[in-house]
């Protein structure tokens, strides 16, 4: 049985940003753990005569035209952002990379 | 104000400094060892027992008109944030579409490298917390069913040998934003108008056969050349529209196991990609003699210093939690629409310089030269077609041509002197009706304001003296030097180069050289 400890589910939430607090990561272990059998459950069913699927639906892509339009007004694209730099013109995100 | 981490949630993104100060993500990460400061006579000697081996990334944009998954337009500079929208913005209630022309491209350069092409293609998200993507996550091909698989690019080398370099992917993908970096803000700010142009990536396979930064470099500029032959990219590495990221790894001589490999990025030019893996594999092994562990990282290319500079530690690939992009339904191809791709392909440019030098004539140099650039390729191609000698054309291409042109700061093909007239310029050279020196001063003319070879000759009055005015000049040059004649006919016969040089000048260069030694030598036998 495939299982995941502690220090495992504290890593998916350092991927996600997410601190957690020990009462949230004791909870949140074991839900992963219910998970993670009811996945064991699913593969024991034999699925080895069928194909593996990577989507829902039985179609395939149509793909676009290469035409160039308009794109947004720079200013209707900033206002999405929840700080801008209106002198640079763009969105502001914490520093990356610094020195 | 800007908040970087709330009371539970880092919104820092990575970076070493972030890394080593973040509470929540340094328990995963290990602890970076500092930057050696190298000195030459420490690995003197040292390198030779080591093995270099170089995995090697490559990231073109590709040249479509439009982005990758919306119509904002593929281009390069501008005002940041102009060519946005919802799509590539990662707005709520958008829907990716695939632009056909970014498929047909990287279809069309697999089967240009000699890869399989899976005829179902799907696509994957990839997630990463970087501010460069808005939807937190970049639209890329993950696992066994990228565009192209099980490829290959032969390089050749100094020596003249090749060497096959097998490639084991090539999908395609979407390219990130830019951040603006401003001293002193103490934020970055992001540039969107890169975001969802379509990148193609092209990958070597494991275990590398690029064993050195030559053949690295051999490797890029080769790959560089065929895209730019299947038009798939400008290959403007100094645009970054082709990025090469190099992987070195080094292992004692006679260990099988391979290094910790780290990623090369910010290299602009062949000269940096050798450049920087040489530094960074005599990096890797002062760590490794100095006791240390090399760290699985990503470092940066001083083109300036010399060195390179620790940037990020890498996520591993679980951490970038990959699964089918649910957005986007798997591709199908025909194989129709694959043969029709393969039957487009241009000849290639090794295929071209075998050809040239079997076909023409030429020597490999000259060959190897003229096939760099595709479109100079054709121009030569063309020159011979209309009548050129091939040898002849060839050497005004790579002489004169590649001069003016370099002058100008064009390209050959851009000038005013067309194929056909190059090719009328060389006839007029090998009928005699001018001599080479003054081909030059005509196809001067041509550059210039674009006329026939002939139109110029006979504007200027330049065709080659008559056997007669030539005997003309060289008996009044005879007679304005008795003195000279005096001494050859006394056996000083070194002089005789001094008459030749006076009928020369008076014939202004339209008189033939042999024509002039024949009637010199009988001149002076009658005086």
């Amino acid at each position: 049985m495939t299982t995941v400890a502690p220090e495992d589910v504290r890593a998916v939430g350092a991927l996600a940003r997410i601190a957690l607090t020990d009462t949230e990561l004791d909870r949140l272990t074991h839900q992963m753990n219910d998970l993670l059998a009811q996945f064991d459950r699913l593969g024991e069913l034999d699925t080895g005569n069928i194909p593996a699927m990577s989507h829902a639906v039985p179609v395939v892509a149509r793909l676009r035209e290469d035409v160039a339009r308009p794109s947004l007004p720079r200013d209707v694209a900033l206002s999405g952002g929840s700080q801008t730099d209106p002198w640079l013109g763009g969105f502001i995100v914490p520093q990356v990379l610094a020195e | 104000m800007i908040t970087v981490a709330t009371a539970n949630r880092c919104a820092r993104t990575f970076s070493y400094k972030d890394v080593k100060t973040c509470p929540i993500v340094a328990p995963f990460t290990p602890p970076c060892p500092p930057v050696l400061k190298l000195s030459a006579p420490v690995y003197n000697g040292r390198m030779m027992n080591y093995r270099v081996s170089v995995g090697m990334e490559c990231h073109a944009e590709l040249l479509t008109a439009s982005k990758m998954f919306c119509s904002c337009a593929n281009a390069f500079g501008g005002e940041p944030n102009t060519r946005t929208c919802p799509v590539c913005l990662g707005l709520p209630g958008t829907l990716p579409v695939f632009n056909a022309v970014a498929v047909e491209l990287v279809v069309k350069t697999a089967l240009a490298l000699h890869c399989d092409i899976s005829m179902r293609t799907i696509f994957h998200r990839k997630n990463y917390f970087y501010p460069d993507l808005p939807k937190g996550y970049q639209v890329s091909q993950y696992g066994d069913t990228p565009i192209g698989t099980n490829g290959y690019v032969d390089i050749e080398k100094a020596d003249g040998t090749t060497k096959r370099i097998r490639i084991t992917r090539v999908h395609l993908e979407e390219d990130t934003g830019k951040s603006i970096h401003s001293d002193g803000l103490g934020y970055s700010v992001m540039d969107y108008n890169r975001a969802g142009v379509p990148l193609m990536e092209i990958v070597t396979d494991f275990p590398p056969d690029v064993e050195s930064a030559e053949e690295a470099r051999l490797y890029a500029e080769t790959l560089r050349g065929i895209l730019l032959y299947v038009g798939a990219s400008d290959g403007r590495m100094e645009q970054g529209s082709l990025r090469v990221e190099p992987n070195p790894s080094v292992r004692k001589e006679g260990t099988e196991a391979f290094g910790v490999k780290t990623e090369l990025k910010n290299l602009n030019s062949f000269r940096a990609v050798q450049l920087g893996i040489e530094y960074e594999a005599k990096r890797q092994i002062a760590q490794i003699e100095a006791g240390e562990t090399v760290l699985q990282a990503t470092y940066g290319w001083d083109a300036e210093k010399g060195v390179t500079v620790l940037q990020r530690v890498k996520e591993t690939e679980q951490e970038y939690r990959y699964f089918p992009e649910p957005d986007l339904i798997p591709i199908e191809f025909a194989p129709e629409y694959i043969e029709t791709m393969r039957a487009s392909l241009p000849e290639l440019a090794l295929d071209k310089k075998n050809r040239f030098v079997s076909e023409y004539a030429l020597p490999v140099a000259d060959a190897a030269t003229l096939v760099s650039d595709k479109a100079t390729a054709d121009f030569y191609e063309r020159a011979v077609s209309a009548g050129g000698d091939p040898k002849a054309v060839a050497n005004w291409i790579l002489g004169e041509l590649t001069r003016l042109a370099s002058g100008a700061k064009i390209a050959i093909a851009g000038g005013k002197v067309s194929p056909e007239t190059l090719a009328e310029l060389t006839r007029t050279v090998a009928d005699g009706t001018i001599t080479t020196t003054i081909a030059k001063r005509v196809l001067e003319e041509m550059w210039t304001t674009g006329e026939t070879a002939t139109a110029v000759i006979d504007r200027l009055g330049l065709r080659v003296a008559g056997a007669d005015a030539v005997a003309e000049m060289v008996a009044a040059v005879v007679a304005a030097h008795p003195d000279i004649v005096a001494k050859i006919k006394g056996g000083n016969e070194k002089v005789i180069a001094f008459l030749k040089g006076q009928v020369m000048k008076e014939a202004k260069g339209q008189a033939r050289p042999d024509d002039i030694d024949r009637l010199l030598k009988d001149a002076i036998d009658k005086a």
